[in-house]
Order: structure tokens, then C-alpha cells, then sequence
């Protein structure tokens, strides 16, 4: 199995993405990833949100997919809400919610 | 411009989301708190500000959204009005610093960033409103310990903490 390609794209007004890629790669250690493997991007101008279709910092995506669906979000430099699996509003993703994605992922790659 | 600890702090008249005014003073404190809509950690810490003005009735709670409305629209004088209507109104005054002008005049830098008023019309407390976001059992404490000491006619221990949140979206 090939490894999911995983990207972190921030934006530096925001502070929280130092936290985001610390749980991400820890996520991905345990599930047997090579952390070391995050492709980490920095948005800094509102023409490369656009282009990114960046709706907010942290914003991680697994294979392409952002691992919050961003629905109707606008593209924006700011920082983006998460919501921890017990409802509390949060600046970075749930980690459970971070393996779950890496999980998703792996498992589709080992089907195809 | 920036405000320091125990310098007079500026003050101001700002609506609310009724259209009243409203400025510190007039209370053995004031906690002036500058928040918005879209933050994260804006929002992870509001319950705790909310129950500040609950708890304490004498100090006036004055919490200000100065973001740049245009490009964050959920930072609209419209989309305050809607979240405190939302919300079934809220325990302290939710005010529009349009011009951003309150906010720079304070040297705030994030949402949240607090400031503690005494009587006098002095800072006497600046940052964060407790150690952590994440921990909603923390309750404000660095707030709470500032106003405590403040209506007890001292200074606070802790007179200055770092702010903790997203960068103001100044125009």
C-alpha cells in the first residue's frame, strides 16, 4: 500500500496550525504512516486562497479531501472552527477525526 | 497606540446590537473584551466571558467586534444582531467597533484579547482570559482573579498575560 498523500495548508495570522500538524503526525505514526510525509503548505495571499480554495487555517486534506467537508465556507485568510466529537467549538480537528480520515484513506488505496 | 498596565485606559461609545451606546466606567469595573463571530478561539472561550457577566454584577462587560465586516461578513453588524438573537440574548452588551478605532486605540492584537478596567478608569489587566482554550474548567480564572482583585481595591497578580486567538481583521 502506497501512502495517502496528506497536506496541511495554514495560514500564518492563525495560530493554531503549529498544534494541528503536531496531532496530525501523531495520527499518522500510529496508524504506521511515516509522519515526516505531510506536505506542508503556507497560504499567504487571498489570490492563493482562492486558487486553494482555502476556506481557513488549519486546513488538512487526505488525498485531496479535505477531512472537514468546507460545504457552503467562504474562501478566507482566517482561522477555521472545528468541532471536537464532544461539541466543543475548537481552532484545530478532532484527532479521532484525523484517524478516521487516514483510515478512509489507507482503506481505499488498499482496495484499488 | 497601545495601552499599558495602569495607564488610563481609552475610552469610547459604541453600539450595541440594539443601537444603544455604550462606554466603561461607571462601575468598579469594567471588562472590556474584544471578540467576533468566525474565531475559533473567540467562540471556544465565550461561555466563560457570558458567565463573568453573569456572576459578577457589578462589573459592566463590554464585549467589542471590531473585524473588517467586509471581507468577513460573519463579522457584520447584521450577523452580531443575528447571533445574540440566536442565542436568546446575551448577558453583556455585543458592540461594533466599525471604525476600528476602539480597538486600536486599545492595541488590541487578537479576538479574545481582555482588558480589566478599575474605577479609576485604569488597566489593570490585559490577555487571555485563563491558560487554555481546550479546558472550559478553567472558567476565566485569569479574568476572575484580575476582577476579584480590582473590587477588592488591589492590583492583580497577574497583570498581564499573552492574548491568545486569531489576529484582529483590521481594514
Amino acid at each position: 500500500m502506497t501512502q495517502p498523500r496528506v497536506e496541511l495548508l495554514f495560514w500564518d495570522g492563525c495560530p493554531s496550525h503549529p498544534q494541528a500538524l503536531e496531532e496530525l503526525r501523531a495520527a499518522m505514526a500510529e496508524l504506521g504512516l511515516d509522519p515526516d510525509q505531510v506536505l506542508v503548505r503556507e497560504v499567504d495571499t487571498e489570490q492563493r486562497a482562492d486558487r486553494e480554495r482555502f476556506v481557513g487555517s488549519p486546513t488538512v486534506r487526505i488525498d485531496g479531501v479535505d477531512i472537514q467537508d468546507p460545504g457552503e465556507e467562504p474562501v478566507a485568510l482566517t482561522c477555521r472552527v472545528y468541532h471536537r466529537r464532544d461539541g466543543r467549538v475548537s481552532p484545530v480537528p478532532d484527532p479521532a477525526d484525523v484517524r478516521d480520515a487516514l483510515r478512509n484513506a489507507m482503506t481505499t488505496r488498499s482496495r484499488s | 497606540m497601545s495601552t499599558a498596565i495602569g495607564t488610563e485606559a481609552p475610552t469610547f461609545t459604541l453600539p450595541d446590537t440594539e443601537g444603544s451606546g455604550h462606554s466603561p466606567g461607571d462601575a468598579p469595573a469594567t471588562l472590556v473584551v474584544f471578540t467576533c463571530n468566525h474565531c475559533p478561539y473567540a467562540l471556544a472561550w465565550h461561555d466563560r466571558i457570558a458567565a463573568i457577566a453573569r456572576d459578577y454584577d457589578d462589573v459592566k462587560v463590554l464585549a467589542i467586534n471590531p473585524n473588517d465586516a467586509e471581507r468577513y461578513p460573519r463579522d457584520s453588524f447584521d450577523a452580531m444582531r443575528e447571533r445574540v438573537t440566536g442565542d436568546g440574548g446575551w448577558p453583556m452588551p455585543y458592540l461594533r467597533d466599525e471604525s476600528q478605532e476602539v480597538a486600536r486605540a486599545y492595541g488590541a492584537k487578537t479576538t479574545p484579547d481582555c482588558f480589566v478596567i478599575d474605577a479609576q478608569g485604569r488597566i489593570a489587566y490585559r490577555g487571555a482570559p485563563d491558560a487554555d482554550y481546550q479546558d472550559p474548567s478553567l472558567n476565566a480564572a485569569w479574568l476572575r482573579e484580575a476582577l476579584d482583585a480590582v473590587l477588592a481595591g488591589s492590583e492583580p497578580e497577574r497583570a498581564q498575560t499573552d492574548p491568545v486567538g486569531c489576529s484582529i481583521k483590521w481594514k
